[in-house]
């Protein structure tokens, strides 16, 4: 299999136009041989390794590439 | 004099009932007074500028709040609550203002000790104020800067034995009755249950990758003293399989008056003498109690284990002594589809370690929420969205009677090929020779 990071990473600037964060199930969409709870380790992974970073409104938690999607690109007035 | 003006907040305070308004007010005094000489971490007035951005808020009819955002502490995605105002310059005291949620302690036993530690570190920082046990259940501190995040986390759990609860799409902080610790109803240990699977749980609480949040909560009796049927995903509701244990001599002294029905509670007012007939046997919603020679009788298969008539008379009627706990799921909140209350998905389940039933139904329920839920769909959603049929197929149970609300509410039965003698392929010349083409 190709390497996790590298196919989290294409999907997410293949979006980069439209979108900055993602919910866990667009990732773990990328993985679909993968048990969800699997696929958690790895995208948690890569958090850790800081390829990814959380963002939360309180009740939902969504992932992105660390420093990406303030609010103002989310809201298209960059 | 107040740093802001605030006469719509002001009136607030004129009603009868306690007001955040003046709570707020006094802790912008207390923390300008200092008295004990507090080296606050996060503005001195950022209570002040909190009454000023919501009086701006009720001015312009519109929140000065921006949603969400990106902190917490290292390795968790939850337990932080980004919030950061949209007017830092007018309110530089709460251009940060997150929230940190904390794990209350179990069964909610506080030693004065632990309370004090507990404000001290809020005192110094965060903004002082506290939400205690709302809904979610679990200690809300409210209003602290970015930079104050670690120092926070360390202290909780270095100092106070304490960690953060959840927040965002993950498991939220658990939650249980004081149980055994106290309550002769509890039909397992819940703050034992709650614990173990609090510690088991310790990434889902974390790490933050289901489609939305997800509650357990775990009541010792079907009295539910911590709501779990109304407020968590998956309840843990204690019960017994076998005969509730009368006490017929007590039956009798409840009867001539001799012990207070429901241990006193309705002292204060004279509501004449104790009547059984209308009391109890005429409330049991199942009508499966009654008098025969001076002694109560109980059909235990008809009992659905309400509680009330344990509740009134305690010391003659207990619990049985077969006891596990029901699991209940997709109670939720009003947002979509109005409020859910949970639905029975296990009658019956032992409470014994190491728990392994209890949690193949734990991780049965996630692999299938997390497989077919959706972007925030709650639990409870889902099983209206695909029947309950699927949340039973998905734990790996069969069906039972217990599991139907009402007949007929949906005629319609998939068969699955493997319930089907010889499956889906048919011989078809054996077919025809009763079959014209
Ligand atoms: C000295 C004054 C007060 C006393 C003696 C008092 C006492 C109590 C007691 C005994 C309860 C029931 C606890 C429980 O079983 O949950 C309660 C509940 C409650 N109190 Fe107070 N209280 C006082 C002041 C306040 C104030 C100032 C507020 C609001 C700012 C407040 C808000 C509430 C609320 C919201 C509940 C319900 C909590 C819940 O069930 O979720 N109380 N109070
Ligand atoms: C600061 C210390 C205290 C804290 C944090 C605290 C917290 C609580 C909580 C969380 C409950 C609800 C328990 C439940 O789930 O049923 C409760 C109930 C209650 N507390 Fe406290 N408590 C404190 C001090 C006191 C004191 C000093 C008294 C009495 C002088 C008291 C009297 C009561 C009573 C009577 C109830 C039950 C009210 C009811 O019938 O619903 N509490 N307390
Ligand atoms: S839920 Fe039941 S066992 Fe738990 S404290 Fe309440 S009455 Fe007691
Ligand atoms: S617990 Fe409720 S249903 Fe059962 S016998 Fe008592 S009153 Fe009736």
């Amino acid at each position: 299999m190709a390497d996790p990071k590298e196919i989290v990473l294409e999907f997410i600037h293949s979006k980069s136009k439209q979108k900055s964060k993602f919910y866990f199930n667009d990732l773990a969409a990328l993985f679909p041989e993968m048990k969800m709870r699997e696929a958690k380790k790895l995208i948690n992974q890569l958090v850790s390794d800081g390829v990814l970073e959380y963002w939360s409104s309180g009740s939902t938690t969504m992932y992105g590439l660390p420093g990406t999607g303030k609010q103002a690109g989310a809201e298209g007035e960059e | 004099m107040a740093k802001h003006a605030t006469p719509l907040l002001d009136q607030l305070q004129s009603g009868p009932w306690p007001s955040f308004v003046s709570d707020i007010k006094e802790e912008a005094e207390r923390r300008h007074k200092n008295e004990k000489n507090v080296e606050y971490q996060v503005p001195v007035d950022v209570c002040d500028d909190l009454l000023g951005i919501l009086e701006l808020s009720y001015k312009d009819g519109t929140t000065h709040w921006k949603h969400g955002g990106i902190v917490g502490v290292f390795g968790y995605g939850g337990g932080v609550i980004g919030r950061y105002c949209d007017q830092p310059q007018m309110f530089p005291g709460v251009a940060h203002f997150h929230t940190v949620r904390v794990a209350q302690p179990s069964g909610m036993y506080y030693t004065s000790e632990y309370l004090r530690q507990l404000c001290d570190l809020w005192e110094m920082r965060g903004s002082g104020l506290t939400n205690m046990h709302g809904a979610t259940g679990d200690i809300v501190l409210l209003g602290t800067t970015t930079p104050q995040l670690e120092e926070i986390f360390y202290e909780l759990t270095h100092n106070m034995n304490t960690d953060l609860g959840g927040s965002g799409s993950n498991l939220r902080t658990p939650a249980a009755c004081l149980g055994e610790s106290r309550c002769e109803w509890a039909c397992y240990d819940a703050q034992e249950l709650c614990h173990q699977m609090t510690n088991e749980y310790q990434d889902e609480l974390h790490r933050p990758a289901f489609p939305y949040k997800f509650k357990f909560k775990f009541d010792g009796c079907p009295n539910g003293c911590v709501a779990s049927i109304a407020r968590s995903d998956m309840s843990f509701i204690g019960t017994w399989r076998d005969e509730i244990r009368i006490d017929q001599e007590a039956v009798a002294a409840y009867v001539g008056g001799e012990i207070q029905p429901n241990g006193g509670a309705h002292a204060g007012k004279d509501w004449g003498a104790f009547d059984i007939e209308k009391e109890v046997i005429d409330l049991c919603p199942t009508e499966c109690m009654w008098m025969e020679d001076g002694k109560l009788k109980i059909n235990d298969r008809e009992c659905t284990r309400c509680m009330h008539c344990l509740n009134v008379m305690p010391r003659a009627l207990r619990i049985g002594n077969d006891r596990g706990l029901s699991i209940l799921v997709g109670a939720k909140a009003p947002i979509l589809d109005g409020a859910q209350m949970g639905s029975l998905l296990v009658p019956f389940i032992k409470v014994e370690e190491p728990y392994d039933e209890i949690k193949e139904i734990i991780e049965g329920i996630w692999e299938w929420w997390m497989e077919e839920g959706k972007n925030r769909e709650r639990l409870g959603e889902l099983i209206k969205r695909q029947g309950l049929a699927k949340a039973i197929a998905a734990v790996g149970l069969t069906p039972v009677p217990q599991h139907v609300m009402e007949p007929r509410h949906n005629p319609y039965i998939f068969w699955k090929e493997e319930d089907v003698e010889g499956g889906w392929d048919r011989d078809i010349a054996d077919y025809r020779k009763h079959h014209q083409r």
